[in-house]
C-alpha cells in the first residue's frame, strides 16, 4: 500500500472511533467496505481514460487532516458567500461539519427536512438509509469511495410529495482551509423528492483565498414522479485548493431535473455529473461554466445515462481558458437498448484566451437503440476578431470590446439559470476574474 | 511407401545442405512465432541484413508488448503461436469455367455488376487469351515506368530499390508503434510499394487490382508509398469482390509520405469475410494506416468503404508536419449482423494554417456494433490550424449500437475545431414518401442509405464509387422488414 493510502486509513481508524456508536451497523459496514474499495483502487493515475488529460498526484502526495468538528464558528466569515435572496432554508458547514449558529431555517415548511445528514442518519435511519449510498456507488470511483468512507457530516434534505418550495435552499460548505496543516473534507449531500414535488436547491463551496485544502464532496439526488428540481452547484474555492465533486441524480418516470454547474475557484476541480433518466418521460438539463486562469485545472466529466424511453436530455457546457490554464470536458450520452424514442442534445465550447491555455474536449455517444435522436458539437476557439473590429468600429476599445464578447460567450449558460439571484452573483465574480485574467493576458 | 522414402531422404540432404529452409516452395512453414520464424521469412524473401535487423527488432519490442484491449471490440483470445507467419504462394487449382464458383459468390458478382471476364478473373478461373490480365498489367507497367514511376510488389522494391525503402520504411509507423503494427513489421510478407517522382502527376489510378503478383499477399501486408515533391497520385486498395478469405487475423500496415506540394489520395474498399449471420467466422482486420504530409502545401485524402470483416479496427491518420498541409478523411462503415467496427482517424496538427477535414458515416444493422474513434491534435506551434469534423450515424433495426467517442485536444488558442455528430434511424414517413413513388421497402432504404453516404462515395474514384454503392446494398441485405 502506498503511504499516501496509509494515511487515509488511519484517518478513518481514528474518525470511526469518534463515531462509534452515532451509527448503525449498516452504515459501518457501508463505510468499511467503501474504505477498502478505495484502498484497492487507490488514487486514479493519467493511464486510466477517465483521468486521462487530470493528473491527482497533487492531491496524492500531500497528507491533509480530516477537520475536527469546529468548537467555536465564530471567526468564520460567510458573509459573502450567503445567499443573496430569499431562501428557504441556508445551511451552513465549516470544514464539513454542521455549523447550525450560522444557519438559518425561518422560512421552512413544517413538513420539509433539511439538516444535518449525520443528525438524520440516528434520528430518521431507515429513511436516510433507503437513498444513502445506492444513488452514488462507490465501486467505479475512488473519491466517491473515500467519501462514502470518511464523511463527517453533510446536508439531509427531503421534500415530501406534493410539497412546492417557494424559495430555493441554500447549503453552504466553507473550508477553514487549516494552515500549515492543511485540511480535507468529505460533505456529503442527500436530496430526496417526493412525488409530484418542487424545489430549487443551491449547494456552494467556498474558502478563504490562498488556502489549499481538499475538498470531495458527494451529492446524491433523488427525484419521485414528476417531480421537478432546479440544481446549482456553485464553486468558488481558494485558487489553491483541491475540489473534487460528484454528483448522482435519479429520475423516476416525468421528472424534470436541471443540474447548472459553475466553477469559478480551485487549483484543481474535477466534477463529476451523472444523470440516470430512470422513469419514462423524464427529462434532465445540465449546464456547466468554468473560468480558469493561473496554472489552474478544471476538469468537467459528465454522464446522461438514458435508460428508458421517451426522455429528453439538454447539456450546453462552455469554458473560458486564459493564461496557462487547462480545460478538461468529456460528456457522454448513453442510450440504453430500450431508450427508444430518446432526443438528446450536447454542445460544448471553449474559448483559449491565451497562447498556452489548453483544452482537451471528449463528447461521446453509446447508443444501443435505434428510434432515437443524439447530437453533439464541439467547438473551441479564439474570439472573432471580426467580432472585435465592429465593437471597436462602434467605440469601444480593444479590452472592452473583448469583455463584452467573453460576456455574451458565457451569458449564453448563465441566461439559462432560472434564479435570477444566482445569475447576478455570477456575472458579479466572472466580471471580477475576467478582469483580471483579460489584463494578465495583455 | 515411396514417398515416405522421399521425405527421409529430404531430410536427411536437408541437414546435409543449407540448413533447413531449403525446400520450402512445396512446404509451409511451421505455425508459430520466434526469432527463427523471423529470419526465415527474411531470408525467403533475400532481404538485406539491414531489414532483417529491423524485422528482428520489431520481434523483440513485439515480445514486450501487450494487446490492447481498450478498443470497443468482443473478441475470443487470439492465439499467435498458431498462425502461419508465412505461407508460399498458394497453388489454387484453376477452374475451368465460372460454373464451378460458389454458385453465393456467383449470385453477389451479378448484384455489383462486374463484368463476366473481371468476375473469371476474380474467382480465379483461368483466363482465356482475349483478356490477358498479365499483358494488361505490363501495359500499364510500361506507360508507367516511362514517367519513372516505381510501382512494384514490396519485395520487388526491396531487391530493386533498397535505398527509397529504406530511407522511408518505418518512418511514419515505426516498428514499435502498436501491437498489430510491430507484429506486421517483424512478419510482414509483402505488399505495395509505389514512388512517384518530382514534378509528375501518376495519370492513372494505381491499384493493387492491376498488379497480379500483389494477390495472395495474405495477411501481413506492408505499403508504401511515396509522392516526391509536386507529385500527385491516387491509390486504391482491395476490390470490392467478396473475398472468400478464411485467415482470421489479418494485421496491415500502410505508411504514406507526401512531400513538398505533393498529393496522396487513397482509397480504401474493405470487403473481407464478415462471418456468417450468427457471427461464426470472419476476420479481424487490425489495420495501421497513416500517412504523413512532411512537406509544404502537401495533401493526404483517405477515402474508405469498410464494408466486409467481422472486427474492423483501423485509423488511418494524418500527420500534418508541413506548413499549410491537409489532411482528408472520408469513411463510411456499415456493419451488419454481429460485425463490429472501430474505426476512425487521428489528425495531429504540427505545422501552421494546416487544415483537416472528417466525414464519417456509420452504418449498423442487425446486432452490429459500429464505433467511431477519433482524435484531433493541435500541437502548440500549430498556429491557424482548422479542422472540421462531422460523424453520422444510421441505425437499422433496435437491436445494434452506435458509438462515438471523439478526443479534441487543443494546444494552440488560434486553433478552430468543430465537431458534430448525429445519430438517428431511417424515417417512416421517408420510406412512406418512396413507398408512394412505387419503390420497395428494400430500394427504399438502399436509396436513402446511399444518399446518407453520398458524400463519401463522392470521394471515390467514379467506377468504384458506383461499386460501393451497391456492395453497400448487399451488405445490408436483409437487414430491413
Amino acid at each position: 500500500m502506498a503511504p499516501s493510502l496509509e494515511q487515509y486509513k488511519t484517518e478513518f481508524e481514528s474518525a470511526q472511533r469518534r463515531r462509534r456508536t452515532a451509527e448503525s451497523a449498516q452504515q459501518t459496514r457501508m463505510r468499511e467496505d467503501a474504505l477498502s474499495r478505495f484502498l484497492e483502487l487507490g488514487f486514479p493515475t493519467t493511464r486510466q481514460e477517465e483521468w486521462r488529460f487530470t493528473s491527482v498526484a497533487p492531491i496524492a502526495s500531500q497528507s491533509f487532516t480530516l477537520a475536527a468538528p469546529a468548537v467555536d464558528a465564530g471567526p468564520v466569515d460567510v458573509t459573502p458567500f450567503r445567499f443573496r435572496d430569499v431562501c428557504a432554508a441556508e445551511l451552513v458547514f465549516v470544514d464539513g461539519h454542521f455549523a447550525p449558529a450560522l444557519s438559518t431555517r425561518s422560512a421552512l415548511l413544517g413538513c420539509v427536512r433539511a439538516g444535518s445528514l449525520a443528525a438524520a442518519v440516528s434520528a430518521h435511519a431507515s429513511e436516510v438509509e433507503t437513498h444513502l449510498g445506492r444513488v452514488a456507488p462507490f465501486d467505479r470511483s475512488p473519491f466517491v469511495a473515500l467519501n462514502t468512507a470518511l464523511f463527517a457530516d453533510g446536508a439531509y434534505l427531503h421534500i415530501p410529495a406534493h410539497t412546492v418550495l417557494e424559495h430555493p435552499i441554500h447549503v453552504l460548505f466553507v473550508s477553514t482551509g487549516g494552515g500549515a496543516a492543511p485540511l480535507q473534507s468529505h460533505p456529503r449531500v442527500l436530496a430526496v423528492l417526493g412525488d409530484n414535488s418542487q424545489a430549487s436547491i443551491v449547494e456552494s463551496y467556498a474558502g478563504p483565498g490562498g488556502a489549499r485544502y481538499f475538498t470531495n464532496v458527494v451529492t446524491e439526488i433523488v427525484l419521485g414522479q414528476n417531480a421537478v428540481l432546479d440544481h446549482y452547484k456553485l464553486q468558488q474555492e481558494s485558487a489553491d485548493a483541491f475540489h473534487i465533486g460528484t454528483v448522482y441524480l435519479k429520475g423516476a418516470r416525468s421528472a424534470t431535473c436541471a443540474s447548472h454547474s459553475v466553477s469559478l475557484g480551485g487549483a484543481l476541480v474535477r466534477n463529476d455529473v451523472v444523470a440516470v433518466l430512470g422513469g419514462e418521460g423524464g427529462g434532465c438539463t445540465l449546464n456547466g461554466l468554468y473560468l480558469a486562469d493561473g496554472q489552474r485545472l478544471v476538469d468537467n466529466h459528465t454522464t446522461i445515462d438514458h435508460v428508458m424511453p421517451h426522455c429528453g436530455s439538454r447539456e450546453i457546457y462552455k469554458g473560458i481558458l486564459a493564461d496557462r490554464a487547462r480545460g478538461v470536458f468529456n460528456g457522454k450520452i448513453i442510450v440504453r437498448p430500450d431508450a427508444q424514442k430518446t432526443d438528446a442534445k450536447q454542445t460544448n465550447r471553449a474559448l483559449l484566451l491565451s497562447e498556452d491555455a489548453q483544452v482537451n474536449s471528449k463528447p461521446e455517444l453509446e447508443i444501443f437503440a435505434n428510434d432515437v435522436k443524439c447530437t453533439h458539437g464541439a467547438a473551441v476557439g479564439q474570439l472573432d476578431e471580426d467580432a472585435v473590429f465592429y465593437l471597436r468600429s462602434r467605440g469601444l476599445d480593444r479590452s472592452e470590446a473583448r469583455r463584452l464578447l467573453i460576456h455574451a460567450f458565457a451569458g449564453d449558460v448563465l441566461n439559462r439559470m432560472p434564479l435570477e439571484s444566482i445569475r447576478i452573483g455570477v456575472e458579479e465574480i466572472l466580471q471580477r476574474q475576467l478582469a483580471h485574467a483579460l489584463d494578465a493576458a495583455a | 511407401m515411396s514417398t515416405s522414402t522421399e521425405t527421409i531422404e529430404q531430410l536427411a540432404t536437408r541437414e546435409y545442405k543449407h540448413g533447413f529452409y531449403t525446400d520450402i516452395e512445396q512446404e509451409v512453414i511451421p505455425r508459430g512465432l520466434s526469432e527463427e520464424i523471423v529470419r526465415l521469412i527474411s531470408a525467403k524473401k533475400q532481404e538485406p541484413a539491414w531489414l532483417l535487423e529491423w524485422r528482428l527488432q520489431a520481434y523483440r519490442t513485439w515480445l514486450t508488448m501487450k494487446e490492447p484491449t481498450w478498443g470497443n471490440i468482443k473478441y475470443g483470445p487470439i492465439d499467435y503461436q498458431n498462425i502461419i507467419y508465412y505461407a508460399a504462394p498458394k497453388k489454387k487449382p484453376a477452374l475451368q469455367s465460372l460454373d464451378e464458383v460458389d454458385p453465393e459468390i456467383r449470385r453477389t458478382f451479378e448484384k455489383l455488376g462486374i463484368p463476366l471476364e473481371e468476375q473469371k478473373l476474380l474467382s480465379g478461373v483461368a483466363v482465356d487469351a482475349v483478356f490477358d490480365s498479365v499483358s494488361v498489367a505490363t501495359t500499364f507497367k510500361e506507360k508507367l515506368a516511362e514517367l519513372g514511376i516505381i510501382f512494384c510488389s514490396f519485395s520487388e522494391a526491396v531487391q530493386n530499390h533498397p535505398e527509397l525503402v529504406r530511407k522511408y520504411l518505418g518512418t511514419v509507423v515505426p516498428y514499435s508503434d502498436n501491437f498489430f503494427a510491430t507484429l506486421n513489421s517483424a512478419v510482414f510478407s509483402d505488399g505495395s510499394f509505389a514512388y512517384i517522382p518530382k514534378g509528375v502527376r501518376c495519370p492513372m489510378e494505381l491499384s493493387t487490382y492491376f498488379r497480379i503478383n500483389a494477390k495472395e499477399t495474405g495477411q501481413f501486408e506492408r505499403t508504401l508509398i511515396v509522392a516526391d515533391e509536386g507529385a500527385y497520385v491516387s491509390y486504391l486498395e482491395g476490390c470490392t469482390a467478396p473475398m472468400r478469405d478464411e485467415n482470421q487475423l489479418h494485421a496491415a500496415v500502410v505508411e504514406l509520405v507526401a512531400l513538398d506540394n505533393a498529393t496522396i489520395k487513397y482509397s480504401t474498399v474493405q470487403n473481407w469475410y464478415p462471418g456468417d449471420k450468427d457471427g461464426k467466422g470472419g476476420i479481424y482486420n487490425f489495420v495501421t494506416k497513416r500517412g504523413k504530409c512532411a512537406g509544404v502545401n502537401s495533401k493526404i485524402t483517405w477515402t474508405q468503404v469498410e464494408t466486409g470483416s467481422a472486427i474492423t479496427w483501423k485509423y488511418p491518420g494524418c500527420i500534418l508536419q508541413g506548413d499549410n498541409s491537409i489532411g482528408e478523411f472520408y469513411s463510411v462503415a456499415t456493419t451488419n449482423n454481429w460485425q463490429q467496427a472501430d474505426t476512425g482517424t487521428k489528425m495531429i496538427h504540427l505545422g501552421k494554417n494546416t487544415k483537416s477535414t472528417i466525414v464519417s458515416k456509420g452504418i449498423s444493422a442487425g446486432h452490429g456494433q459500429n464505433t467511431y474513434r477519433g482524435l484531433v491534435r493541435i500541437a502548440k506551434g500549430a498556429r491557424s490550424a482548422h479542422n472540421y469534423s462531422q460523424c453520422d450515424s444510421l441505425l437499422i433495426g433496435d437491436k445494434c449500437g452506435a458509438h462515438t467517442f471523439p478526443y479534441l485536444e487543443i494546444r494552440n488558442s488560434s486553433a478552430t475545431v468543430e465537431h458534430e455528430a448525429s445519430t438517428s434511424k431511417i424515417g417512416e414517413d421517408q420510406i412512406f414518401y418512396c413507398r408512394q413513388r412505387g419503390l420497395s421497402t428494400e430500394d427504399a432504404v438502399n436509396m436513402i442509405v446511399s444518399g446518407f453516404c453520398k458524400e463519401v462515395f463522392r470521394q471515390l474514384p467514379m467506377e468504384f464509387a458506383v461499386e460501393a454503392q451497391k456492395l453497400l446494398s448487399v451488405s445490408l441485405e436483409g437487414s430491413v422488414g
